[in-house]
C-alpha cells in the first residue's frame, strides 16, 4: 500500500482536463428560488449545464420540478438567484453570459421564439388549435423573419416526415391528430428554428406506452443529431435512463441528489432516491 | 509498460435507508494499478464486491474514499471525484465497458447499436460499419438479424451485439464484466481472441471471469478480493 502511495505522489496532483471546444456553459443557474409556501415550489437550485448536455429532473408531483422548469424558461420570476444564458442577446455576438430576469421581458420572449423552445406535457398547450399543422411549424419561422412563403412550407413538409407525420397531413388542423402525432407535431414546430436549449416537461406523460416508445426513440435522436441541450422534467425513471446524461433529484422543492444519470439510478444514496429507484417494477 | 489505470485505497459501503439505515461494507482499502497491454482479473467469492468494484472503476457507482485514476490522453483523472461530464468523457473516448445485459433501445438496429461509439467520436460512418459488420461476423450473429432492433434476439445474440459494441473502438481501458458468461465455446474462444488482440494493442483491460478456463487464458494478474493481494498469473 506504501509502494502504491509513493507511486502516485510521484506523479504530482490529479489533473482534470475536458476535451472538446463546448467547455463553457450554455446555462448557469446560481441558487434559485421560488416558494409560495415552505416545501411548495423551488429552493436554493444551483446547476451548470453545457452545449449538447441532457440534464434530467426527476421528482414526484408537487416536488417542484415544473415550477422550477417554469423559472428556467423565462416563464416566471424568481425570488432570488439568477440564471444566466450564454446565447445571442441583442447586441452581442453569443461570447457573454446574460442574466435572464435581468434583461427586458420582450428579450425573454424572444428566445422562447426561436432559441429556446418549450415542448409541453399537453401538445395543445404549445400548438395552435385553429393554425394547420405546416402553419404551426412555419409560425415559428416567421417569428425568425423568414417570410418566403415557398421555403416555409418546404421546410414544415421536411419537419413533418422528421418528426414521422404523413406529407398529406400538412393543411390539416392538428385538433384532428392523436395526442402522440400532436405531440410530435408540436416538438417540430420548436426544433424548426434550430434552437440551442429545449425545455420538456413530461413529453411523454399523456401518451400510451406503445406510443412513448415511438417519440422516446425520436427525441433521442433529434437530440444527437441536432446536438441539443435539454432540460426534461419527468417522473418516468426509464424516460430520464433513456435520455438524460445527468439527474436532478428533487424532493419538496429541494434537490437532493444529483450526479450522472446511471449513477444516481444504479446507486442511489438519499433515502428519496433510494425509495424512488426502489419503488420502480423490475421486468 | 506504462500504468494506465490505478485505484488507491478504494472504500465503500452500501446503506440501505429505507431498510433500516443498514449498511453493507463491499469494499476495504482497495488497492492496485494495471498497465498497458495487461488484464487483471478481479477474483474472489461471490459477494466478495468484484462486480461493485468494477463499477466503481466506470464510474456507475461512488465509493466513500480512495482515487480511482485513470490515464487519458497523458493526464490522470480521478474518476472517484471527477464531474459526470467528465466520466461521460472519458466514457466516450477512454474506457470501454462490456457487460453479458444489453440495454437495447426500441428501434434501433443491432448494426447501429454496434456502431454508435464510433460515430460518437466522429468515426467515419463507412469505416465504422464496415468495422461493426467484421466484429458481428466474428461473433457469429447472423447477417440477417443485422439490420433488425436487439430486443427481439435471444439473450446469447444479444449479449454478442453488446461485445462487438465494446471492441468497436480501441478503448485504451477495457472493462469486462463477464463477457463469455452463457456463451458456447466458440464464441467464448472469439471473445478470448479480441480480448487478446485489444492488449496486444496496448489496452489495459480489468475484468471478472466466472469460467476458469477463461480466465487463465486472457489473466496476466489475478487481485483477489477476499484478501486483497494482485498475483501474477502463470
Amino acid at each position: 500500500m506504501t509502494a502504491m502511495n509513493s507511486v502516485i505522489s510521484k506523479s504530482g496532483p490529479v489533473q482534470q482536463k475536458i476535451h472538446g471546444q463546448a467547455d463553457r456553459p450554455l446555462l448557469v443557474v446560481d441558487a434559485l428560488s421560488k416558494l409560495y409556501a415552505p416545501g411548495k415550489g423551488f429552493s436554493e437550485v444551483s446547476f451548470d449545464l453545457y452545449p449538447g448536455e441532457v440534464l434530467g429532473i426527476v421528482g414526484e408531483s408537487g416536488s417542484g420540478k415544473s415550477t422550477l422548469l417554469q423559472a428556467l424558461s423565462g416563464r416566471l420570476k424568481p425570488d432570488a438567484g439568477s440564471v444566466l444564458y450564454r446565447g445571442t442577446v441583442k447586441g452581442d455576438q453569443g461570447d457573454q453570459m446574460n442574466d435572464l430576469y435581468g434583461m427586458p421581458e420582450s428579450e425573454r420572449r424572444r428566445l422562447l421564439r426561436t432559441e429556446w423552445g418549450v415542448v409541453h406535457q399537453h401538445p395543445m398547450d404549445g400548438l395552435r388549435p385553429r393554425v394547420s399543422a405546416g402553419g404551426n411549424i412555419g409560425e415559428r419561422l416567421m417569428a425568425k423573419g423568414l417570410s418566403h412563403y415557398g421555403s416555409i412550407r418546404e421546410q414544415a413538409l421536411r419537419w413533418l416526415s422528421d418528426v414521422e407525420i404523413d406529407q398529406g397531413r400538412v393543411d390539416d388542423m392538428p385538433t384532428t391528430f392523436s395526442g402522440g402525432m400532436q405531440q410530435r407535431l408540436q416538438i417540430a414546430r420548436n426544433l424548426v428554428t434550430h434552437p440551442q436549449l429545449i425545455f420538456m416537461d413530461e413529453p411523454t406523460g399523456g401518451l400510451d406506452v406503445s406510443v412513448q416508445a415511438r417519440l422516446l426513440d425520436l427525441l433521442r435522436r433529434l437530440v444527437n443529431e441536432l446536438n441539443l441541450s435539454v432540460i426534461i422534467v419527468t417522473h418516468d425513471l426509464a424516460v430520464a435512463r433513456l435520455l438524460a446524461d445527468r439527474l436532478m433529484v428533487m424532493k419538496q422543492s429541494r434537490v437532493v441528489e444529483s450526479g450522472l444519470t446511471d449513477q444516481v439510478l444504479d446507486d442511489p444514496q438519499h433515502p428519496y432516491t433510494q425509495l424512488l429507484v426502489s419503488s420502480v417494477l423490475q421486468n | 509498460m506504462e500504468t494506465m489505470l490505478r485505484a488507491s485505497e478504494v472504500s465503500k459501503r452500501f446503506v440501505l435507508h429505507n431498510q433500516g439505515g443498514v449498511e453493507l461494507p463491499v469494499l476495504t482499502q482497495a488497492s492496485f494499478s494495471v498497465n498497458q497491454g495487461e488484464c487483471l482479473v478481479l477474483n474472489g467469492r461471490s459477494g466478495s464486491g468484484k462486480s461493485t468494484l468494477l463499477r466503481a472503476l466506470y464510474g456507475n457507482y461512488l465509493v466513500d474514499s480512495g482515487r480511482i485514476e485513470v490515464q487519458a490522453d497523458g493526464y490522470w483523472l480521478d474518476i472517484a471525484s471527477a464531474t459526470p461530464r467528465a466520466i461521460l468523457q472519458l466514457r466516450r473516448n477512454t474506457i470501454g465497458w462490456v457487460s453479458q445485459f444489453l440495454r437495447a433501445i426500441p428501434r434501433v438496429s443491432a448494426l447501429d447499436v454496434v456502431m454508435q461509439p464510433l460515430l460518437d467520436v466522429g468515426g467515419d460512418a463507412k469505416q465504422a460499419k464496415r468495422k461493426a459488420q467484421q466484429l458481428l461476423e466474428r461473433l457469429n450473429v447472423p447477417s440477417h438479424l443485422w439490420a433488425l432492433a436487439p430486443a427481439t434476439f435471444s439473450g446469447g445474440e444479444q449479449q454478442r451485439v453488446n461485445i462487438a459494441r465494446g471492441f468497436v473502438l480501441d478503448y485504451p481501458v477495457l472493462l469486462l464484466d463477464e463477457p463469455t458468461a452463457s456463451l458456447d465455446s466458440t464464441n467464448a474462444s472469439a471473445v478470448v481472441e479480441l480480448i487478446d488482440q485489444a492488449k496486444q494493442r496496448g489496452a489495459a483491460v480489468v475484468g471478472i471471469f466466472h469460467d476458469s478456463q477463461v480466465r487463465e487464458q486472457v489473466a496476466d494478474r489475478l487481485y483477489d478480493l477476499s484478501t486483497q493481494d494482485a498475483t501474477v498469473q502463470g
